[in-house]
C-alpha cells in the first residue's frame, strides 16, 4: 500500500484530482497543438510536456485570487490553474483576435491576462524576473498580502536579470518565489554546459535566500516546497529559490529536431518517469482514481480540447489595420 | 515668479508629484540618503522616507525592470539612471519590455513609468559621463523621449511624464543642471509631451534643436541679430515621437534650416527631422538642410582640448547660422 502523501500536506482527494486534471488538460492541449502544427494549421508550438507536475503543483500552492504569476513560455499548467481556459490557449495558438494574451500579436507561449494576474511576457528570456520583484515591491508598498511567482528555465538562470532581480528581492526581503523549471536542456545545450555548480538552487545563498531542489515530476513535492516558500513570503521573511528537476519530453519547439543532440534512449527513459503517468499511478494506488473516473476525466478534457480547437479555428483574425493600435494609450 | 535652476525644477516636479499621488516613488543608485550624485532627489528621502525613495543595488537592469513590474502593478515609479551612459545594461528592459508591454498585450497591460537620466557633455566627463544616448531609443514605438531645455519646461514636462500612462525617458542635460536658471511658477502645471515649442520668433533662418543646444542657439541668435539676421528657434522638447507639424511649420517659415544636436552627427535624431522636412517642405526650402553636431567618434574625450573640439558651443552655432543666413 502506497503511503497517502497528499493528506499529510493537507490536500483532499478532490484537490489532488484537480491537480491531476489540470496537468492532463495542459498535456492534451499541448498534444493537440502539435497535431495542428504538423498538419499546417498553426505555425508554432512550444511545449509544456514533462513539466506539468512542476507547474500545476506550484501554482496550486499559491492564492490564485491575489497572487501574481509571471510565467515563462512553457507554463501552460500555471496559466490554466490561474484561470486561462483551453479556448483562450487555442485562440493564442491560432493567433486570433480574441486571444486574451495578445490578440494574436505574440507567438503562443507568451502568456498574459491581467484579470487573472498573469503578467505579460516577451521572448528575451528572464526579463520577467525583475518584474516579479517590482510587483512584490509595489504590493508591499500598498500593504497587500500578495506573493509573486516567477518561473524560468535553468539556462535562463544564467542571465543577468535573474541575478539582478534575485539580489534586489533578497536585499529588500520581498515576497517573491523564483522557480527554476530545470528540464535539463536549454534548446540543445545540456545542463553541464550551463552550470558550474551542481544545482541551480546552490545559487540561492548568494542572494540571502533559501534554495531547494525537488523532483519536478512529483506535483506533491513541488506543492510542498512552493507552499513553504509562499508562507515564508507572506510572513515577511523574503524570497525563495525553488528548482524543480524534470525533463523536456518534446523538442524545444516545433522548429527543433532534438535527435541532433540527444539520444532516443535518453528520451525514452525520461518518458518512463512522465508525471502524467506517475501521478496517475499514485492516485490509483491511493484509491483516489479508478479507471472509470479516469475515463470520465479524459472524456471531459477531450471534449473541452475539441471544442476549444473548433472555436479557435473558426474565430476571426484581427483586422490588418488593427496592427496600428495600442502603441500608446488611446482615447476610450 | 521664482527663479530656480534646472535641477531644482527636476526635484520640485518629483516632490510635488509625490505629494499629490502616493503611487509615485523614486528608485535608483544613491537617490536616497545622499539625494543623488547630482542632488536631483535632494530632500525627498527626508520627506517621504526610504519606502518611497529607494536606494537600489547597483544594477541598472533591475532598476528598470523592478520599476516596470511596479508600473504594471499600477504604481508610478520614477527610476533614475545615474548617468545616461550607464543605461546600457537596462536597454533590454526598456526596449523589449517597457516599450512593448501595451502593444504586446493588446492594451491589457501598460507601463506608466519614468526613467530619468542625466546626459550630455561639457563637464569633463569623458567618454562615459558625457554621452547623448537618445538615438538608441528614438526608433522604438511605445517609448516617449523628453529632453527639456529650461526649468519651466522641466517642471511641466516631468510632471506630465509622471502622469503619462506610457513609459517616458526623461533625459536631463547635466551641464544645464546648475548653469540654466529660469522662472518657474509655484503652482501645479503640466506641459504636453509631443509638442515642440518656439523659443524665439524669427524670419531669416530656422534652428531646430533641443536640450542645452537651445541655449547655445539663443545666444548665437542674439549676436546675429546685431547684424540684422533674425533667427527662428524651435525647441523640440520631445524628441520621440517628433512634433512633425511644428517641424514643418518652422522649416517652411524661413526656408533655411539648421539642425543642431550635441549627439554624433550620423544617426542622430536630426536625420529624421531632416527627412520630415525633405518629405514635406522641399519646395519651401531656399538652402540645403544644414546639420551641426558632434563628430562621428565614439564619444567626447577627457582632455579639455579634445572635449572642446567635440562639443557644440555658441561660437560654432553662430558660425553655422551666419553661413546659412548668407547662403
Amino acid at each position: 500500500m502506497v503511503k497517502n502523501r497528499h493528506q499529510e500536506l493537507g490536500l483532499t482527494d478532490d484537490q489532488v484530482l484537480e491537480i491531476f486534471e489540470t496537468m492532463l488538460l495542459a498535456r492534451r492541449i499541448d498534444e493537440r497543438m502539435w497535431l495542428l502544427n504538423r498538419s499546417g494549421k498553426i505555425p508554432f508550438v512550444i511545449s509544456c510536456q514533462g513539466q506539468e507536475a512542476a507547474q500545476v503543483g506550484a501554482a496550486y500552492a499559491l492564492d490564485k485570487e491575489k497572487d501574481y504569476a509571471l510565467p515563462y513560455y512553457r507554463d501552460m499548467g500555471v496559466v490554466l490553474h490561474f484561470g486561462m481556459t483551453a479556448r483562450e490557449l487555442m485562440l493564442s495558438g491560432f493567433a486570433k483576435a480574441e486571444d486574451p494574451n495578445s490578440g494574436g500579436r505574440q507567438m503562443p507561449g507568451h502568456f498574459g491576462q491581467k484579470k487573472n494576474r498573469i503578467v505579460t511576457g516577451s521572448s528575451p528570456v528572464t526579463t520577467q524576473v525583475p518584474h516579479a520583484v517590482g510587483i512584490a515591491l509595489a504590493g508591499r508598498m500598498e500593504k497587500k498580502d500578495l506573493v509573486t511567482f516567477v518561473t524560468f528555465g535553468e539556462g535562463s538562470s544564467n542571465q543577468g536579470d535573474f541575478h539582478e532581480g534575485a539580489n534586489f528581492a533578497g536585499v529588500h526581503k520581498l515576497p517573491v518565489i523564483f522557480m527554476v523549471e530545470n528540464n535539463k536542456y536549454a534548446i540543445s545545450v545540456p545542463i553541464e554546459k550551463q552550470l558550474a555548480c551542481e544545482k541551480v538552487s546552490d545559487r540561492a545563498i548568494g542572494y540571502g535566500m533559501p534554495g531547494v531542489t525537488v523532483d519536478g515530476n512529483d506535483p506533491l513535492e513541488v506543492y510542498r516546497v512552493v507552499k513553504e516558500a509562499a508562507d515564508r513570503a507572506r510572513r515577511g521573511e523574503g524570497p525563495s529559490l525553488v528548482e524543480t528537476v524534470s525533463y523536456r519530453l518534446t523538442p524545444h519547439s516545433s522548429d527543433d529536431d532534438d535527435r541532433t543532440y540527444r539520444s532516443p534512449d535518453e528520451v525514452a527513459k525520461a518518458k518512463s518517469l512522465d508525471p502524467i503517468i506517475t501521478f496517475g499511478a499514485y492516485l490509483k494506488e491511493t484509491k483516489v482514481l479508478d479507471d472509470e473516473l479516469e475515463k470520465e476525466i479524459n472524456d471531459r478534457i477531450m471534449k473541452n480540447v475539441n471544442e476549444a480547437t473548433e472555436y479557435a479555428e473558426q474565430a476571426p483574425y484581427a483586422d490588418p489595420e488593427s496592427a496600428l493600435k495600442y502603441v500608446y494609450a488611446e482615447e476610450n | 515668479m521664482p527663479v530656480i535652476s534646472y535641477i531644482d525644477a527636476v526635484t520640485l516636479a518629483m516632490k510635488e508629484e509625490m505629494e499629490r499621488d502616493e503611487r509615485v516613488f523614486v528608485l535608483g543608485e544613491d537617490v536616497g540618503k545622499k539625494g543623488g550624485v547630482f542632488k536631483a532627489t535632494h530632500g525627498l528621502y527626508d520627506q517621504f522616507g526610504e519606502e518611497r525613495v529607494i536606494d537600489t543595488p547597483l544594477a541598472e537592469s533591475a532598476i528598470a525592470g523592478v520599476g516596470i513590474g511596479a508600473a504594471m502593478y499600477g504604481m508610478r515609479p520614477i527610476a533614475e539612471m545615474q548617468f545616461a551612459d550607464f543605461i546600457m545594461p537596462a536597454i533590454n528592459q526598456i526596449i523589449s519590455e517597457a516599450a512593448r508591454i501595451r502593444y504586446r498585450s493588446n492594451n491589457d497591460w501598460n507601463c506608466p513609468m519614468v526613467i530619468r537620466a542625466p546626459y550630455g557633455g561639457g563637464v569633463h566627463g569623458a567618454l562615459y559621463h558625457s554621452q547623448s544616448v537618445e538615438a538608441i531609443f528614438a526608433n522604438q514605438p511605445g517609448l516617449k523621449i523628453v529632453m527639456p531645455s529650461t526649468p519651466y519646461d522641466v517642471k511641466g514636462l516631468l510632471k506630465a511624464a509622471i502622469r503619462d500612462d506610457d513609459p517616458v525617458l526623461f533625459f536631463e542635460h547635466k551641464r544645464a543642471y546648475r548653469l540654466i536658471k529660469g522662472e518657474v511658477p509655484d503652482e501645479d502645471y503640466t506641459l504636453p509631451i509631443g509638442k515642440a515649442d518656439v523659443k524665439r520668433q524669427g524670419e531669416d533662418i530656422t534652428v531646430i534643436t533641443y536640450g542645452l543646444c537651445v541655449h547655445f542657439a539663443l545666444q548665437a541668435a542674439e549676436r546675429l541679430a546685431k547684424d540684422g539676421y533674425s533667427a527662428h528657434i524651435l525647441d523640440l522638447r520631445t524628441i520621440y515621437p517628433l512634433d512633425k507639424e511644428a517641424i514643418m511649420e518652422a522649416a517652411s517659415k524661413t526656408g533655411k534650416v539648421l539642425l543642431l544636436t550635441e549627439d554624433n552627427k550620423e544617426g542622430s535624431i536630426m536625420g529624421e527631422v531632416s527627412a520630415i522636412i525633405a518629405e514635406n517642405c522641399l519646395f519651401d526650402l531656399d538652402a540645403p538642410i544644414m546639420r551641426l553636431a558632434g563628430p562621428d567618434i565614439p564619444a567626447m574625450p577627457y582632455a579639455p582640448t579634445m572635449e572642446k573640439y567635440f562639443m557644440v558651443n555658441p561660437d560654432k552655432v553662430e558660425k553655422a547660422m551666419r553661413e546659412l543666413a548668407e547662403y
